[in-house]
């Protein structure tokens, strides 16, 4: 199954990336994305982000299923 | 007639607008909160402000804070508007409205409503200052300023 991952803010700037589409074994979690994430992006931080699915928020066990949106969430600084 | 709505925006923020969409004859009280980018964070002298926004997430989110202030408060409308991309120093960033039958409920939901957008809607501020650049929030973002 194909999932499109979305970059943001510090984490878009850090990979030099906005989206990409990532390739999972059926069953894959959002845990599962976010370590193939950590071995390819070297200057990603260690420490997780939120991440939302669809548009809404998940933890890391959530189940992934073919054409998701995985968002990565770094700590949100809107308002004033 | 009484009007919620829910949006992300790259120009000025309307707020007599705000205050006339959630308008109505059954609303005896109507709160408004404004919050305006400023010159000065932790002793940097800012020169420039943007905002990032996953757009429809933010535009959901906004949308599930309003259902959640219904659910607790007697209200008679509620509109929430944040303003993306550059924004001037001085100018309003994000703004809150909410009108009810009584003053209470409008003062306690326009609280709840801009404490929790900044909690969850998936905004993110940029500041830029003379000598560096850096993302507001996480920390370990002050690396992108090349700082760390």
């Amino acid at each position: 199954m194909t999932v499109r991952v979305l970059f943001f803010a510090y984490l878009r700037e850090r990979c030099g990336v906005r989206e990409i589409a990532c390739e999972l074994p059926e069953g894959a979690t959002v845990d599962d994305v976010w370590r193939t994430l950590l071995a390819r992006y070297d200057r990603l931080p260690p420490e997780a982000p939120r991440f939302a699915v669809n548009r809404l928020y998940v933890d890391k066990a959530h189940p992934l299923h073919d054409n998701d949106e995985l968002a990565l969430i770094p700590p949100v600084s809107g308002g004033l | 007639m009484a009007k919620s709505s829910f949006r992300v925006v790259q120009d000025e923020i309307d707020t007599q607008a705000l205050l006339a969409e959630v308008g109505a004859p059954g609303a005896g009280g109507t709160t408004l909160f404004v919050g305006t980018t400023r010159d000065e964070n932790e002793g940097r002298v800012i020169e420039r402000l943007e905002y990032e926004v996953y757009e429809a997430m933010a535009v959901d989110e906004m949308r599930r804070i309003g259902d959640e202030i219904r659910r607790r408060w007697d209200v008679v409308a509620v509109s929430m508007v944040h303003r993306v991309g550059v924004v001037p120093i001085g100018n309003a960033s994000v703004a809150v409205a909410v009108s009810a039958a009584h003053r209470d409920e409008a003062f306690a939901a326009c609280r709840y409503g801009i404490d929790t957008l900044k909690a969850t809607v998936p905004i993110w501020k940029k500041e830029y200052y003379r000598g560096g650049e850096h993302w507001v929030g996480p920390c370990h973002a002050h690396a992108a300023s090349g700082r760390g």
